[in-house]
């Protein structure tokens, strides 16, 4: 028979507003671990999804509406580049790679994105990585062929072997089908970057598709580059196009492109934290308030054991143990929530974007908010066992009637 | 040396009127190791507030108590919890049992602020007051005076020096009443501990070879009586007679 046995049976003896309370904490905690692992997962990967690139060179418009665009494959195209900026560029010595993209189609809202081969077969995504086939191989530039991505492949059942016909627009719409069928001739293996959820067809048959202009049928949307050398060869282009020219943009290195992202939305998750941390607050005061509403009932209770011979502090002890077990069994439920909450935020961010957050991935606030939450919660305590440190014991031991 | 020794022990109270109340007023009283004392007086003469004082719980106005040797109103609080823990075992007259609580844990809790659970002695305790088959259960699933049993074997249960009892008969009837006192008392002769127990049912204190009334050592009960007692003039100097003599020694 330990202080424990004593702390237990008072939670089971209170057993409606214990669950209740834990219930409240759990809420907190979650919400708490959820909105600080999502931000700072979604900010590390975001930032490290460049598809291999270091630069995005397009018309003038945002860097941000670039990168998104091109990178990202989200929000709309900002524009065309003539085929003598993409040659520019390409030609350029301090460029290793330049491939352009061309976009305008859409199949059921999957991004059809016209490019050349050997963004397929040469980029490293990431270093070391090139694309793999799960199936087929890459599309022939001549022909009406695509290679679809991973997600696409599982949302739409797209095999190799199989046809469609585009929609016009980057916005599904079912009255605006185009004529040609292109047919699946490879399926990549999943990447965890944006380009799972796109429809890779040659360049030309974007720009050729029936229906587009046909005087732009030599534009593309963007070029993406890799660089050769360091952040000097970048800066220098920066200059060229960004500051002496003023008819393209070059959104250049793209991690800061991201991160100025989520500095501007910084906000939002601001208030997430602030509303987690308000939670956590009521749920540290619904601990105060529902222990101290049960002093009433506890005072015999508390008077027998002094009369035992249990000190003031023992009986303080308790009370501060008492209401921390709340919290700590309330944490132990806050992983669920948590689990829950990031799970579905993983989700829906992979089928927004196809970025891959590791819901699972542990997370120093994984320490600090359960330590904290804890710790708040045996501070809620500290009231009602102040009040149970001076209950008065002779005129306490009388029976209540 | 007396295991209890009180003298000059003073207690008042603000009654609701705002007045001040004595309520413990005893110039000697003295109580051997193992001897068993049972105390006779009115409601509202002062008999839980004695033991009340003796066991700690409340602090005398002035005066001493010895338990033991140990001047108690010398002692911190907190070692007053202590000795209460180790060398008193308190009977109370509503039992003040732990409901939330099996038989066993109410014992052992008990156990758990003085020397620690002794679960093999707590269990030959519920024993001798006849309640092996009923370790586990829950005291408002006890009879009356099961319930009663419980409190003398938690009572018992750090082997005190001395066990208070707090009219441990009140809610029994008169057979049942006779059976729970000779259990006290034979637990707390087997046990080695001193016995000192106020009623105010003469007819239960029968069974005691030193029988007291309270009013003999508290002046502020022999007040009391004095004052509603008046009229029939020389009866109040009886009580003041045996004054002098400190009561038991
Ligand atoms: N906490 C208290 N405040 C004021 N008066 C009290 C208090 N406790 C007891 N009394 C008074 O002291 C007197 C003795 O009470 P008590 O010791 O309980 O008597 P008994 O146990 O002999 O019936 C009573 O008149 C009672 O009203
Ligand atoms: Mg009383």
């Amino acid at each position: 028979m330990s202080l424990w046995t004593i702390v237990l049976r008072s939670l089971r003896q209170h057993a409606l507003s214990t669950v209740i309370t834990a219930f409240s904490i759990a809420l907190a905690g979650g919400l708490l671990m959820a909105v600080w692992v999502v931000k700072t997962e979604a900010q590390r990967n975001f930032s490290q999804v460049n598809a291999g690139f270091d630069a995005v060179l397009g018309p003038r418009s945002s860097k941000l509406q670039l990168v998104l665009n091109s990178i990202f494959h989200m929000e709309a195209s900002p524009g065309l580049l003539s085929p003598k900026d993409v040659d520019d560029i390409r030609k350029h010595p301090a460029v290793q790679h330049a491939i352009p993209i061309a976009v305008g189609d859409n199949y059921y809202g999957y991004r059809i994105v016209g490019t050349l081969t050997n963004m397929l077969t040469d980029v490293e995504y990431t270093p070391g990585k090139r694309y793999r086939f799960q199936a087929g191989r890459v599309f022939d530039p001549a022909l009406r062929e695509a290679v679809v991505g991973s997600f696409v492949a599982q949302k739409l059942g797209l095999k190799v072997g199989g046809t469609f016909q585009p929609f016009h627009g980057l916005n599904f719409d079912p009255k605006s089908q185009h004529q040609e069928t292109y047919v699946v001739v490879g399926v990549l293996e999943p990447s965890n970057t944006p380009t799972d959820r796109v429809i890779w067809i040659p360049v030309t048959g974007v720009q050729l598709m029936g229906g587009h202009d046909a005087a732009l049928s030599s534009q593309v949307s963007a070029v993406l580059i890799k660089l050769r050398g360091g952040a000097q060869t970048g800066f220098r282009l920066d200059t060229m196009y960004n500051k002496q020219g003023d008819r393209l943009t070059f959104a250049w290195p793209i991690d800061t492109v991201m991160t100025q992202l989520f500095d501007k939305i910084g906000w939002f998750d601001k208030i997430l934290a602030l509303v987690a941390y308000l939670v956590a607050l009521v749920a540290a005061g619904s601990i105060l308030a529902s222990i101290y509403n049960s002093m009433n009932e506890r005072r015999r209770d508390i008077a027998i054991l002094r009369a035992l011979g249990a000190r003031r502090g023992t009986i303080f002890g308790t009370i501060v143990l008492e209401s921390a077990t709340i919290a700590t069994l309330g944490m132990v439920a806050a992983f669920v929530v948590y689990a829950a909450i990031v799970g579905t935020a993983a989700a829906i961010i992979r089928s927004q974007t196809g970025v891959e957050l590791n819901a699972m991935a542990f997370h120093p606030v994984m320490i600090w908010a359960t330590g904290g939450m804890i710790a708040l919660g045996a501070l809620a305590g500290v009231v009602p066992a102040w009040k149970a440190y001076r209950t008065p014991v002779a005129e306490n031991l009388v029976p209540v009637s | 040396m007396a295991l209890l020794e009180i003298n000059g022990l003073k207690k008042t109270f603000i009654a609701p009127d705002g007045a001040r109340q004595m309520v413990v007023d005893v110039p000697s009283f003295q109580l051997e190791a193992r001897q068993q004392v049972a105390l006779a007086g009115q409601s509202g003469s002062g008999k839980t507030t004695f033991l009340n004082l003796i066991a700690g719980i409340l602090a005398p106005d002035s005066g001493s108590i010895r338990l033991d040797g140990r001047e108690m109103s010398a002692l911190g609080e907190a070692e007053r919890d202590r000795v209460r823990a180790l060398s008193i075992g308190y009977i109370f007259q509503t039992f003040n049992l732990l409901h939330g609580f099996t038989v066993l844990e109410n014992v052992l809790l008990g156990m758990t602020f003085g020397p620690g659970a002794d679960r093999a002695f707590a269990e030959s305790l519920l024993k001798r007051v006849g309640l092996e088959d009923r370790l586990h259960h829950r005291p408002r699933q006890l009879s009356t005076g099961q319930q009663q049993r419980v409190a003398v074997a938690r009572a018992l249960a750090n082997r005190p020096k001395l066990v208070l009892a707090d009219e441990p008969t009140g809610n029994l009837d008169f057979r049942n009443a006779t059976e729970a006192l000779r259990l006290v008392r034979e637990a707390c002769s087997e046990n080695g501990a001193a016995l000192l127990l106020v009623s105010h049912d003469r007819e239960v204190l029968g069974q005691f070879e030193t029988q007291l009334d309270l009013a003999q050592i508290n002046r502020a009960a022999q007040t009391e009586v004095a004052s509603a007692a008046l009229r029939p003039t020389a009866e109040p100097q009886r009580g003041s007679a045996h004054l002098g003599t400190g009561g038991v020694s």
